[in-house]
């Protein structure tokens, strides 16, 4: 471990194992394909500002890169230009790059110490296929990742999915919306990343959403179960580089919906699980399941107070602990399904919603793309 | 700022404000002597309220932010639309009335005063509430209320009417009056024995509970409408605590 406390880098080594945040978060996606700029979701989470405190902020955006659609596009950070050189050298060696750029930024006063941000569109080499064919393309893909982020000093993978892309940094995220441009942005699907750290420092890569393939996750609140959850994917192959406990969730749900092919709504039961008290309560069958996943997922259950809103290619999940110790409302109106921190931050640019509530604990809140919409 | 023709009154919009500003206004208008208050394009703003002394009055239109009312000694607040979270967090005395719902922590702690809510409610409301010598904090909810009502509750008075709810839908959630050691609740439907902490005991309503019962009906038809006689037909229940010192056993050396 060099160079622990460095000034001018983003920092990759951080002692700490964790942090918690008093933060703010917001996402929307339109059901029928229907897309917008980033204006609105900036305007939403600005509205949040002091529930953040100027340490990270950031969005995720679906539908953006129609061009490259069947492209895996890495959105990455680099410390150093011999960083990105040596990450430019490891993906060439299983990737065909389609383009590669710097991710478009504009210069904005309040946006300091930045990395390099750099994207690239590629797609896996035949012959990295054929040497892992008993893994899928995503599995591959998630490996790379892993060992960039794992093994590489100074570089960093923050998005790596197909036709779309994390956005995120140090700073309020209004300014980061801004800095990345995110109006020249069209997208379906729009979450937004107030941080408020308290247990590590601000860095870049620190900052939400937490992307792995096409998940992507926001998230108030602290994981106390962290510990229990790293250790459990560390079974799985996925390891935890970012320093919060934030990259857990993501993981999660990746292993449970993307691997293991639960239903969304059973994978959030194995993670906010109903309490011993109310699965004794429940029909047979129902308690049954309950405990049945309790026992076998019982590494993949979340403790601690949350808030989440989760994204992936066509769908969207807002979800809770089960006892509601961070806040989240929903919204419905036509085909847009809303979720926030608070009513105010979804009135804003949503004018009189059909329907305003508020999820109970544990209880997902689920937007889905219509089937018959085209992503391309 | 605007007069308007009504003496004393204030309108005020909060358009492009930041809660800041727009709290320094309110202040301003009620020390250059307004009664009244009206606050328009309300929409987040936070600390509406916050830590006002007098007999004001403020009307919101629109979504008010976190905190509004907290520690608030004496004034009015009417809101027509939703409160957010923690309405009332410490308030000391005064009043206020949502014609909309609220979100979780109504109520925090609350030391006096008089909250109704026309709906449902979050998580959590009236927790920590207390009385203490001639206050006493007094809630009114119009709809349902989400688990943890009245967790920890010191004194005061939590009334659910349970009106407008959905088929099935409780009346409170888990965990109802959870290390509740002081105060009294009422509630507007029965509750099943699990939805209770084991620190309360669950009764029917005496005389002096329906009187009670009554003035406070009376104020919730008065801000929202509707028929005293037919809300008090509902089949009320009472919760009070079995211990006013649940926990000294754990705490106490």
């Amino acid at each position: 471990m060099q160079d622990v406390w460095r000034e001018d880098r983003h920092r990759k080594w951080i002692r700490d194992e964790k942090d918690s945040s008093g933060c703010a978060i917001s996402g929307f996606i339109h059901e029928d394909g229907r897309r917008e700029s980033g204006d609105a979701i900036i305007r939403s989470i600005e509205s949040m500002h002091d529930r953040g405190n100027g340490l990270g902020g950031g969005f995720a955006a679906y539908g953006i890169y129609p061009q490259f659609a069947e492209h895996y596009c890495l959105h990455l950070m680099y410390d150093t230009p011999q960083a990105q050189q040596v990450t430019e050298e490891f993906i060439a060696a299983s990737f065909d790059v389609a383009h590669s750029e710097p991710i478009p930024t504009r210069t904005l006063e309040v946006i300091r110490r930045r990395p390099l941000l750099w994207r690239c569109f590629v797609t896996l080499k035949a012959e990295v296929r054929d040497r892992h064919y008993d893994l899928t393309d995503d599995d591959i893909v998630a490996m790379q990742v892993m060992h960039i982020n794992r093994a590489i000093d100074g570089a960093f993978v923050f998005s790596s999915g197909r036709n779309m892309g994390c956005f995120k940094g140090v700073g309020y995220p209004e300014d980061i919306g801004r800095f990345f441009r995110l109006e020249e942005y069209e997208a379906y699907m729009w979450t937004a990343h107030a941080r408020f750290p308290t247990n590590t420092t601000g860095w870049w890569g620190g900052a939400h959403p937490f992307g792995l393939l096409d998940w992507a996750v926001v998230h108030n609140g602290e994981v106390s179960s962290y510990g229990i959850n790293r250790r459990y994917l560390a079974n799985f192959g996925y390891h935890c580089t970012m320093h919060t406990d934030t990259e857990v969730i993501a993981y999660l749900f990746d292993l449970l919906i993307r691997k293991h092919a639960l239903p969304i709504e059973v994978a959030c039961l194995a993670m906010a699980p109903p309490l011993w008290s109310e699965i004794e309560r429940m029909p047979d069958e129902q308690r049954d399941l309950v405990s049945m996943l309790r026992a076998v997922y019982g590494g993949a259950l979340l403790n601690g107070p949350f808030s989440v809103v989760v994204t992936f290619t066509g769908g969207m999940i807002g979800f809770n602990d089960r006892i509601k110790l961070r806040p989240m409302v929903a919204a419905r109106k036509n085909h847009t399904l809303y979720v926030a921190s608070e009513e105010a931050a979804i009135r804003l640019i949503c004018d009189d919603p059909q329907q305003i509530w508020h999820p109970r604990g544990g209880e997902p809140v689920i937007g889905r793309l219509r089937q018959e919409v085209a992503l391309a | 700022m605007t007069t308007t023709a009504q003496a004393g009154c204030v309108t005020l919009s909060a358009r492009g404000k930041v809660y800041r500003e727009l709290n320094e206004e309110i202040r301003r208008a009620f020390d250059g002597g307004a009664a009244c208050v009206e606050l328009h394009d309300v929409i987040g703003h936070r600390y509406i309220g916050c830590g006002l002394s007098g007999s004001g009055r403020i009307v919101v239109h629109g979504t008010p932010g976190n905190d509004m009312a907290a520690f608030m000694d004496g004034p009015e607040i009417v809101v027509h639309g939703n409160g957010q979270d923690a309405i009332a967090n410490t308030m000391n005395r005064g009043r206020v009335v949502i014609h909309g719902e609220a979100g979780d922590v109504l109520g925090h702690s609350m030391r006096g005063g008089t909250i109704l809510v026309r709906g449902s409610v979050g998580y959590r409301a009236g927790i920590h509430m207390k009385s203490f010598r001639d206050k006493r904090a007094e809630v009114v909810i119009g709809g349902a209320a989400g688990d943890y009502l009245g967790e920890y509750m010191a004194g005061g008075l939590m009334i659910v009417l349970g009106l407008g709810r959905l088929p099935g839908q409780p009346i409170s959630g888990i965990y109802t009056a959870t290390g509740m050691h002081g105060g009294k609740m009422i509630l507007g439907d029965d509750i099943e024995e699990y939805r209770l902490g084991r620190e309360v005991g669950k009764s029917d309503l005496d005389t002096a509970d329906r009187d009670e019962l009554q003035r406070f009906v009376e104020q919730y038809v008065a801000a929202f409408g509707g028929r005293v006689e037919d809300i008090l037909n509902r089949h009320f229940v009472k919760l009070l605590p079995v211990s006013r010192r649940p926990y000294g056993r754990i705490y106490v050396y």
